[in-house]
């Protein structure tokens, strides 16, 4: 039993970042990516964001390449294939032409993703018309059919594991919204017949099977002229299919991260209303901090990994040590608090007791005006709910009754979320859909955001303080008029820390030398900061609140921040002063460093601007270091 | 003036001004030779002056409390340049730290008549506040005064006269039990307190106990009601006493929180004298770094008080960087929010074993073995780490990655500024923390309130790129909103929240509302409903304190913990006690509320219609067959919400249009039998919600054709010309269409549709016999006897 003191009080299991996150195997998600590697798909392009045209297989295989990439990272343990059909070259199991599966060494088809994958898609461009080649696979006079033939492949590929364990999904990309145009007469119709049914085939074993299209800007993609039979399309949602296949590459984009990841229900709920009156609600973690992997621990000399052994080392006498067995954990585990002089016991029971406040639901206590809902009145990522008919019937109905009043009302509800680890106070604030061009944007729905108690609110006392007079607030807007970021979006930096993470282990993973830079999108855009215009601004602002004769170095406040820098400045004055009346190289070579006390150590610690924490034999050894010993 | 309990003002010559009060007594009036002013001259207040009027220590008030990084008082044994002043500073610094963490409070609680009902949530706050402080603050002390009783007991009534009524129920010593149940005696008063009677008291025993010291660290407390008009002055309006009394409080470093208990707790008063205290209690707010909350609710006054005085964490202290060209010097950033877990980390793992079940203290500690060879411990030098990427592990040395990763430098730097409404409320990622100027740097401070004040004006919010530390591997990027203080005494500032990065949104697609059926859309009526509801079930309504407010509201779950903590301390083997009744109130709606709007919220119920899915069980086990998961919580990956998604060409339901037709393709799916009894289930819902509505013709023949469907398919089914994979199911069929008919013979007899069997007759609608499927148990005549006895009953 591997438990933390710390963790008494946390979310366990109720925290939805590790059942999101660290995937278990009986969740997976098996993907095929079939690319349309026709002719079209080269020829046609369409511009990209910094107004270039790029041709729409460029477009499909970056964002297959930008998916992998974010795949390996957060869920490692899905598999994945792909094929390009419509080829010159054939490469697959069932020897069936113009259809090729790309893959690497140490590699089935249908796999996890792995740093060699990632590394050649990245460049599959350069080699793709060399090794694999482009043509049609469907002409007139042929009985070839390569849209068959790559189904059949995605469909053989996928009968990998039981349909139990595992998602299955077939992402098609393509730019041909006629596949059988060029054929006539009995040979189409029957074509689309055999096509359509493996389609339906592949389906009625649960692999699902999603389009993505791409138009040109001319031209849009016909989704009814077969695929929408082939993927199953009725009525409205055939209407609302096309808007949200996007003509750009962004919008490509936006469309595979939004269908990347299969919706996954964090938790049911119910929120009791009032009068007995509950209905039945789905969480849902939509933004949750994405965290560099776990560390495993590995036997420098073998690369093996280690396993972790637990061990109880006692402090009192009277006991034993078993360590061979670690039966120590076996009894129930207790904890204790001290208190008054005494430590009280506390058992698992009676702290999940405590706990218990309230059935695991939502309670809706009431309803305020959104301007009660404070900047400050935030705990941790909040949590998407929207309704379900599933369990309850009419639930959906009272919902957006509910969520509608609380849009035009411009209210928010309060409710206490009695979840079994962390029992909290929550604001449920309504969200209208947003729709735009690229689809969806905020889908309609309710935000769950974690309040806070009053003890966990600081009040932060200052006196005396002076306010801007109204110029200089006139010169502050102009200066926000001038650095106003339009369409900023929240999500539109990538993490550097967690690319850069990342790009090392790829390049460690392939034995690269050198890791490649990444660009951190969060830098402030320093050309745009030395526009005239900008500059101007600052200047104005600057000369309106800081006065004519500033100098940015001398002022230093008045406060102790500079006594307290003054007191560093002078200790560290101080130690290089000290520091010279030591012969540190001898010191190290004699081994005398060991007969310092940490006072003098720190002498010349502080002095060469190093760390001065740990215990002695750290800084000796950093001294050493320094010296290069 | 004569005969009149009155307060004088006694302002020392040393430059530490203090305040001593004393009873006016006619005619001893003089001039102090040790005070400014005109006071009660004698011996008394001499000595008492002298005695109070320390010299202080010369070092500057410190006005910030409890900032992470500077240090207090102390300066005379860290003179710089003093030969070990290293050596010395961190003497001096364990010291501060020592003398910071102990802080010195008293509580002033009102107990006159008007207080009464409002003692018991009072003692209930009260021996919370002391629970807490065992468990966080075992060395802090703690005062106890109440006022508004007959008796007088205070040291300032020995020594200077006056002040009656005003009880110290015990001095100001180090927290205890006993403390805890002091407070369950509590007396009633019968006298009209006079609070700043009370203040003054509690001041002069903060100023006896601690002196100069312990700055920053004294606090007091005070809980009343304030209904009852305070003395006059001798000297100046009330408005100048308590102004002095003020200016004490800031010089000594007292912080005061007042809670003034009002609304539900308390009973209706005079006005005048409360909008005159109110008035007089503000003076404080402004002039020190008091605060007063005003509370109604007796869950708003356990909120109310800081139980807990966590000294914000300054994460950053630098440049907010506007471009490369202006620097705001010394911002600060600090966090507002603390995570409200009791924090047992102070509690270690404990075990028993052997038949004494003595305790030990454990320590876990681990070892490493190789996978291969458990026997074999691996040394730490030898251990290195390693990261997965995909199916590898890539190994690597800390000093390797140190070398390579991101590192970026310490700077907050602007992005630039947007619209809030692009900022959504639920893209904040954490908890929140409050970006200030640095206390006493004007200019910072003009700077942060002319952007903030625009930045309001204009509705915008700030993006920044942060790196709080040197050397850490990360960046954050974050939104600042302005914080525009309505306090004179506290700067504008910013909040600032931090936003996600594009790895960590999942964007999923959900259908749009208006995608759903028209059963699923609210009705007028409905929704007229629901607005009532949303505005009537209002927590903050404008003539009463908002219910609820989060400043105000205790965690129940750790009050709870606290109780059973005391109640295990007395007896071991207490059971956990259940959720006190006034914390109930935030884990469910407010009984008072609910009745109050009872009309309201039984609209709203009327209105809407919820059933349980009678079909759950089946479409359940559907699932679970189809996606199980590893617990029941989330075994639906399939839901009405996945519609807009694009999915196999499969009917799944039956819908309105085309019943007849939806029911044989579910009959014909191949891929599970699942679908036969779903089918079949689904039809005979139908049929029944066809039957329910019928008051016309239309939906009779629907209904019949139905039934013929529902019959033809129960037989084909069973007749084993289609699927026939689970013969539990099969069997079941003719039963399950037989049973079903005999049903609604009786439902429909109800419902008086005799119309509608009638018209079965000539049909032939009617059980399902042997002759036609070989599991039916019904005999020929049976069958055709059916209608007819029917017939008959109903005649």
């Amino acid at each position: 039993m591997e438990l933390d003191p710390d963790d008494i009080f946390k979310d366990d299991e109720d925290d939805p970042d590790s059942e999101f996150y660290q995937q278990r195997e009986s969740s997976k998600e098996f993907v095929v990516y079939l690319v349309d590697a026709s002719p079209k798909m080269f020829s046609s392009t369409c511009p990209s964001e910094d107004g270039k045209e790029e041709t729409h297989f460029h477009i499909a295989i970056s964002c297959i390449a930008q998916s992998l990439k974010t795949q390996i990272i957060n869920r490692s343990y899905d598999e994945v294939a792909i094929c390009f059909f419509n080829t010159r070259e054939k490469k697959n199991l069932q020897d069936l032409n113009a259809a090729f599966v790309f893959n690497v060494a140490e590699r089935e088809y249908l796999d996890r993703p792995t740093a060699r994958l990632i590394k050649d898609f990245d460049c599959i461009e350069e080699s793709f018309m060399k090794d694999i080649g482009s043509q049609y696979g469907i002409v007139s006079g042929s009985r070839e059919n390569s849209l068959y033939n790559a189904l059949w492949i995605a469909q053989a590929l996928l009968r990998k594991g039981s349909a139990k364990t595992a998602d299955k999904r077939i992402l098609l990309f393509t730019n041909e919204d006629d596949p059988f145009g060029s054929i006539k007469g009995v040979a189409k119709a029957d074509m689309t017949r055999t096509t359509l049914q493996r389609a339906k085939d592949a389906q009625d074993l649960g692999i699902s099977i999603e389009l993505l299209p791409l138009s040109q800007p001319d031209e849009e993609f016909n989704v009814s002229l077969f695929y929408s039979d082939l993927i199953g399309l009725e009525g409205d949602e055939l209407a609302q299919f096309m808007p949200s296949a996007g003509q750009k590459l962004q919008d490509m984009k936006d469309q595979l991260r939004k269908r990347m990841f299969t919706k996954r229900i964090v938790r049911r709920i119910t929120l009791s209303i009032a009068n007995g009156l509950s209905i039945e609600l789905n969480t849902y973690a939509l933004i949750r901090p994405t965290m560099p992997g776990a560390i495993t621990w590995l036997d420098s000399v073998t690369n093996r990994p280690l396993k972790v052994m637990y061990f109880d080392i006692l402090q009192t006498e009277r006991s034993f040590i078993c360590a061979d067995t670690g039966a120590l954990m076996q009894e129930p585990a207790k904890r204790y608090q001290p208190y008054k002089n005494d430590n009280i016991m506390l058992s698992v029971e009676e702290l999940s007791e405590i706990k218990r406040v309230s059935t695991g639901h939502l309670h809706l206590l009431g309803f305020k005006p959104l301007s009660c809902l404070k900047d400050y009145h935030n705990m941790r990522p909040s949590t998407f709910i929207f309704p379900s008919d599933k369990e309850v019937i009419g639930s959906t109905c009272i919902f957006i009754a509910l969520l509608r009043s609380m849009v035009r009302l411009k209210r928010f509800a309060v409710a206490f979320y009695g979840s079994s680890s962390r029992p909290q106070l929550v604001a449920l604030v309504a969200q209208d859909e947003i729709i735009s061009a690229g689809g969806q944007v905020e889908p309609p729905g309710m935000h769950m955001i974690y309040l806070p108690y009053s003890d966990d609110i600081h009040s932060n006392t200052n006196a005396g303080a002076p306010r801007a007079t109204d110029d200089q607030i006139f010169r502050a807007a102009s200066l926000i008029k001038r650095i106003d970021l339009k369409d900023f979006s929240v999500f539109q930096f990538a993490n550097p820390g967690l690319q850069r993470h990342y790009a090392i282990l790829q390049a460690l993973a392939l034995d690269e030398d050198d890791i490649p830079e990444i660009n951190d999108e969060t830098l402030p855009d320093e050309e745009g900061m030395a526009r005239p215009g900008v500059v101007k601004a600052v200047e104005e602002f600057k000369l309106s609140v800081y006065g004519d004769n500033y100098d940015e170095e001398s002022d230093m406040g008045n406060g102790k921040a500079s006594d307290a820098s003054k007191k560093r400045k002078t200790a560290a004055e101080n130690a290089v002063k000290e520091s010279a009346n030591y012969n540190w190289p001898d010191l190290a070579d004699n081994g005398q460093l060991k007969d310092l006390t940490v006072t003098e150590l720190k002498y010349y610690l502080t002095a060469n601007n190093l760390p001065v924490t740990g215990k002695k034999e750290v800084l000796i050894s950093r001294i050493l270091t320094h010296l290069g010993k | 003036m004569a005969g009149k309990g009155i307060r004088v003002i006694i302002i020392s010559t040393f430059l530490l001004t203090l305040v001593i009060v004393s009873r006016a007594r006619v005619g001893a009036a003089g001039d102090c030779p040790d005070c400014f002013r005109n006071c009660d001259y004698d011996t008394d207040c001499f000595e008492q002056c002298y005695e109070l009027c320390l010299p202080p220590p010369l070092t500057r008030v410190d006005e910030v409390v409890g900032d992470a990084t500077s240090s207090h008082g102390n300066s005379e044994i860290s003179s710089p340049g003093n030969e070990d002043s290293l050596l010395q500073q961190a003497f001096a610094l364990s010291h501060s730290l020592m003398a910071r963490n102990k802080e010195g409070l008293v509580l002033l609680l009102d107990v006159g008549p008007t207080m009464h009902n409002a003692l018991p949530e009072i003692k209930k706050v009260c021996s919370m506040l002391i629970q807490k402080k065992l468990i966080y603050g075992k060395f802090d002390e703690v005062g106890v005064v109440v006022f508004g009783t007959q008796e007088t007991d205070n040291e300032l009534t020995k020594e200077v006269g006056g002040y009656e009524h005003v009880v110290v129920l015990r001095n100001i010593k180090v927290v205890d039990g006993d403390l805890v149940d002091a407070f369950q005696e509590l007396p009633r008063g019968n006298f009209d307190g006079d609070y700043l009677d009370a203040i003054v008291v509690g001041m002069d025993m903060l100023i006896k106990k601690y002196q100069a010291t312990n700055k920053g660290k004294k606090r007091l407390c005070l809980i009343t009601n304030a209904l009852c008009p305070i003395k006059d002055s001798c000297e100046g309006t009330k408005e100048d006493q308590v102004g002095t009394i003020a200016a004490q409080m800031s010089a000594h470093g007292m912080k005061m929180e007042s809670v003034i208990v009002r609304g539900r707790l308390s009973r209706d008063g005079d006005q005048r004298i409360m909008d005159e205290n109110d008035r007089l209690l503000n003076i404080f707010s402004e002039k020190t770094s008091a605060k007063a909350v005003y509370v109604e609710s007796p869950t708003a006054l356990l909120g109310a008080i800081k139980t807990r005085n966590i000294s914000p964490v300054t994460i950053f202290r630098g440049d907010l960087e506007l471009g490369s060209n202006m620097k705001i010097k010394d911002f600060l950033i600090r966090s507002t929010t603390e995570l409200g877990h009791p924090n047992l980390s102070a509690a270690l793992w404990e075990h028993m074993r052997g038949p004494r079940f003595a305790t030990h203290e454990v320590k876990v500690d681990y070892e490493y073995k190789s996978v291969e060879d458990p026997n074999k411990v691996v040394p730490p030098e030898q251990r290195i780490k390693g990261y997965r990427y995909g199916p590898q592990v890539v190994p690597i040395s800390s000093a390797e990655w140190d070398a390579v990763k991101f590192k970026p430098e310490k700077s907050v730097k602007l992005l630039g500024f947007t619209d809030a409404s692009n900022i959504m409320r639920h893209y904040y990622m954490k908890d929140v923390n409050i970006f200030i100027p640095e206390p006493g740097n004007a200019r910072a401070a003009l700077a942060v309130s002319a952007l903030a004040r625009a930045m309001k004006e204009m509705n915008k919010v700030a993006i920044l790129r942060c790196v709080w530390r040197q050397g850490q591997g990360s960046v954050a990027v974050g939104v600042l909103t302005p914080n525009i203080s309505e306090k004179d005494s506290t700067p504008d500032s910013f909040y600032f929240n931090i936003l996600p990065f594009a790895e960590d949104v999942r964007e999923f697609q959900f259908p749009s509302f208006s995608s759903f059926p028209a059963s699923w859309q609210p009705n007028q009526q409905q929704q007229e409903a629901a607005d009532n509801l949303v505005k009537m079930l209002d927590l903050a309504p404008s003539a009463k304190q908002e219910a609820v407010l989060p400043d105000f509201t205790p965690n129940p779950i750790l009050e709870r913990f606290y109780r059973h903590l005391e109640l295990k301390s007395k007896h071991p083997d207490a059971v956990v006690p259940p959720l006190d009744e006034t914390l109930k109130t935030i884990t469910e709606a407010d009984p008072d509320l609910l009745s109050e709007k009872k009309n309201v919220i039984d609209a709203f119920s009327k209105s809407f219609e919820l059933k349980e899915n009678p079909r759950l069980k089946k479409s359940s086990k559907l699932l679970l067959r189809e996606k199980p998961s590893g617990s029941d919580e989330e075994v639906s990956y399939q839901d009405a919400t996945n519609v807009l998604a694009v999915k196999p060409v499969k009917v799944e339901k039956i819908g309105d249009s085309s019943p007849v037709q939806d029911f044989e393709a579910m009959m014909s799916h191949r891929d599970s039998p699942d679908w036969v009894s779903k089918a079949i289930q689904d039809m005979k819902n139908k049929i029944y919600s066809l039957i329910e509505n019928f008051y016309d013709g239309d939906n009779h023949g629907k209904a019949l054709e139905c039934l013929l469907a529902l019959r033809k398919g129960c037989i084909l089914e069973q007749a084993g010309l289609l699927y026939l994979l689970d013969v539990l199911v099969s069997k079941l069929e003719p039963k399950q269409f037989n049973d079903f008919l005999r049903h609604l013979f009786n439902v429909s007899q109800e419902k008086k549709l005799r119309n509608f069997y009638e018209s079965l007759i000539p049909r032939g609608l009617t059980l399902i016999s042997k002759s036609e499927a070989i599991d039916s148990e019904v005999t020929d005549d049976e069958a055709r006897n059916f209608l007819v006895k029917k017939e008959l009953k109903i005649e």
